[in-house]
């Protein structure tokens, strides 16, 4: 154990995905965009619409670009009728591939005009054709810009490649985004510190390499790039990897980017490990994303909330009573994807408004009509989604609150918020385990605007043909109550004696389920 | 023989050759004079191809150069010009060898050539190894000139070739190359915008004013009445420095 949850194994293999993954999409770019800056450079009518719509892209965040590329996969996938992955290393690869190539196309365009016109006119003079200019004259004399560009490509991709984590690919963002979400900051720091000493190391390799062009220094040139080789090298060795060895058929289990998913992903992992089933995970999926991995197969079973699949995924905005709204799910989602709903884990995680006891009480709010009177006064904190979700459209049509101040946060700091005093109200999830620790108190909601959020197994076509793999995750269904699962996510949120999602998960399967170990 | 044949050539609507005819023999030492903009290193890079014509035709031993290869047409004509560009990145007998090596000369005959052409502009042998930042503005061009010769090419266009050097080392580079002229039998052009040079070191100088020859005589035609009040005035000032030199020099 390097600190807290994090162990050497999980470090080195995160840190040697980070580098496989930023390696080759920074190779991939030289390779497009040192062609297209010599064709730039020369072509000055292909100049400015290029440089336009690659700094265009530029400008697209990096979290946007990465999410983009998975619908852009998955259209691609079924127009051509090839199975291209549209989760995990090709579209991450290729968001930051686009995100590279900038700082090289930039440098290699400057590279090429900053050639001194009189030795333009030496090569014309002496005979070179266009190919012997290029590569006799313009690329050696180009080369120390055009690798600097390079230089810098690198560094922003093995920074932006931690975003990678939330489109199914391992890196270095799986410690920094879990360790957000379960408030483990050491976990977080050590992402953070591998991260920026990667991109610090392939920053003064290429240093050296520059240098020792600029020098024309054969040795040092060498040398820089040996050391280049060996990181290489070291992208591409085998590690021991144990038990997530890649062969054979792996069930693969997705979860979203907040604890309970954590938990509950590991619970599904304990029990099907515990039936002989190898499995991998793919974390901190965006919610979107999720349900369509799961329907083109990419996952093979994750947890997901009745109310968003019926808002997001069937698209519906009424709000029919529970039990409806999960035979109608069953139904559609069977019949539209193949996706089997294989039953509600027993707890529900809906979206409620929440304040602090003291204050609800001497505001004399209880319910969301009292809210919204009270609401010019008081200051709304939510997370990332939810100001743009039907729900706080529902809320607001049978409502109306309109609030003093409205501000998002992802969720660890909206509670945080709420506790010094910044935001009066937050959107809270019912079963989040801070709602009883922080002795908070939820808004009920007659008038029925939002909708039921049962925690619901749902399986791939694949995995639900797999009677063994059905088998063991059926004693989950109706056997977490809410009380657990808000005590199972307090063990992962809180400050002290925090325990991991797996822990928490092992916690919540004892005794519970039968033949969990 | 170059011979032009009623050659055209505009800029953005300006003309900058109008209709040149011109024969030049083989052997023959030609410098093109003129004021800046009038045309005579348009004209000189017409003959390899750096500046493409509009109309008309030029023709290097009865052949039309424009039906040429240019690279392989560029090859055979050395090119020296004021910014000599000698290429940073390689060393003075890589710089040298170049054209030969564009040709596919085989390494070992390369450096023998180097060698020689080294003598020829002389140089000192140990210079090979240099790079061009570690040169003179004089070793430099020198250079230029060995590197313009190493294909043996029979022609030779200078432009401005001594432009930024010192006068010394100007004068000195200029007796040179016109010892090299006549014994290896070149047809050489110069532009220049410096009559005293042209006058001095040409067989033939023709003056060039707005695209157009104005006069094209042997220096010591020219020296004795141009008939032309602009070719008249360039002279004067290049006569007026030698005779003040001169009435400096006797204590006049």
């Amino acid at each position: 154990m390097i600190g807290g949850s994090t162990g050497w194994a999980e470090l080195a293999g995160l840190a040697q995905a980070h580098l496989l993954l930023s390696g080759c999409a920074v190779i991939l770019a030289v390779l497009a965009g040192v062609p297209l800056a010599i064709a730039a450079a020369h072509g000055r009518r292909m100049r400015g619409p290029l440089l336009a719509v690659v700094g265009l892209m530029q400008t697209i965040p990096g979290l946007a670009l990465l999410a983009l590329f998975y619908p852009l996969l998955l259209v691609l996938g079924r127009a051509s009728g090839l199975a291209i992955p549209a989760l995990g290393f090709l579209p991450a690869l290729l968001a930051l591939c686009v995100y590279a190539l900038l700082p090289i196309l930039r440098n290699g365009v400057a590279a090429i005009d900053a050639i001194d016109p009189a030795l333009r006119e030496a090569a014309d003079g002496v005979g070179m054709t266009r190919r012997q200019k290029l590569w006799l004259v313009e690329l050696p004399l180009g080369a120390p810009v055009i690798l600097a560009g390079i230089r810098t490509a690198a560094v922003w991709t093995i920074g932006t490649a931690t975003l990678a984590t939330t489109i199914g690919q391992p890196s270095l963002g799986d410690l920094i985004f879990s360790g957000l979400q379960t408030e483990d900051w050491q976990r977080v720091l050590i992402g953070c510190f591998a991260a920026a000493a990667l991109a610090l190391l392939v920053d003064a390799i290429l240093a050296i390499v520059e240098s020792g062009l600029k020098a024309g220094s054969r040795p040092r040139l060498a040398a820089g790039l040996a050391v280049l080789l060996l990181a290489v090298a070291a992208a591409f060795a085998p590690l021991p990897r144990g038990e997530a060895a890649r062969t054979g058929s792996v069930i693969v289990i997705g979860a979203k980017n907040f604890s309970e998913q954590y938990i509950l992903a590991e619970a599904i992992e304990q029990r099907l490990r515990a039936s002989g089933y190898r499995t991998a995970r793919r974390d901190n999926l965006g919610s979107a994303i999720a349900y369509r991995a799961l329907a083109a197969g990419d996952i093979a079973v994750y947890v997901d909330y009745s109310g968003t699949l019926w808002s997001n995924v069937l698209g519906r905005t009424d709000t029919p009573p529970a039990d409806v709204m999960l035979r109608r799910l069953g139904r559609d989602l069977a019949a539209r994807d193949g996706v089997r709903l294989l039953g509600a884990l027993g707890f529900e995680n809906a979206y409620t408004f929440a304040m602090k006891r003291g204050r609800a009480q001497a505001l004399g709010i209880a319910t969301l009509d009292d809210l919204a009177r009270a609401a010019p006064r008081l200051r709304l904190a939510s997370d990332l989604e939810f100001l743009s979700r039907p729900e706080w459209r529902a809320v607001q049509a049978r409502y109306h609150p309109v609030f003093a101040d409205q501000r998002s946060y992802s969720p660890t700091f909206m509670y945080r918020a709420l506790a010094d005093g910044s935001a009066d109200v937050i959107s809270a999830f019912s079963s989040d385990g801070r709602i009883a620790a922080m002795d908070l108190v939820t808004i009920a909601d007659p008038r029925a605007a939002l909708p039921h959020y049962d925690a619901v197994l749902l399986l791939s076509r694949r995995a639900a043909a797999d009677a063994g793999l059905v088998a063991a995750l059926r004693p989950l269904v109706g056997a977490i109550d809410i009380d657990r699962m808000r005590t199972a996510n307090w063990m992962v949120d809180r400050d002290v004696a925090k325990r991991s999602p797996a822990q928490a998960a092992r916690w919540l399967l004892d005794g519970k389920v039968a033949g969990a170990r | 023989m170059i011979s032009f044949d009623h050659v055209g050539k505009h800029y953005a609507g300006r003309r900058v050759l109008d209709d040149v005819s011109l024969t030049i023999e083989r052997g023959s030492f030609v410098a093109l004079v003129g004021a800046s903009g009038a045309g005579k290193t348009t004209l000189l890079k017409t003959i390899n191809r750096l500046v493409e014509i509009d109309t008309g035709a030029i023709a290097i031993e009865g052949r039309d150069i424009a039906a040429q290869p240019v690279a392989e047409l560029r090859r055979r004509i050395g090119y020296v010009f004021q910014g000599i560009g000698l290429f940073p990145h390689m060393s003075v007998a890589e710089n040298v060898a170049l054209v030969p090596r564009l040709q596919g000369m085989p390494r070992e005959e390369r450096a023998a050539r180097v060698a020689e052409l080294l003598d020829l502009v002389a140089l000192p042998a140990d210079l090979a190894a240099r790079h061009p930042a570690q040169l003179s503005g004089g070793q430099a061009q020198r250079v230029g000139f060995a590197r313009a010769l190493a294909a043996r090419p029979a022609i030779m266009l200078m432009d401005e070739p001594f432009g930024a050097l010192d006068p010394v080392t100007r004068d000195e580079l200029g007796a040179a190359y016109r010892a090299l002229h006549d014994v290896m039998g070149l047809t050489s052009l110069i532009v220049t915008h410096d009559m005293a040079e042209a006058l001095l070191l040409a067989d033939r100088v023709i003056v060039i004013g707005e695209g157009r020859i104005l006069a094209d005589q042997p220096p010591r035609a020219l020296i004795h009445g141009a008939g032309d009040p602009r070719i008249e005035a360039m002279i004067a000032v290049a006569r007026r420095s030698a005779a003040r030199l001169d009435a400096l020099a006797a204590g006049r």
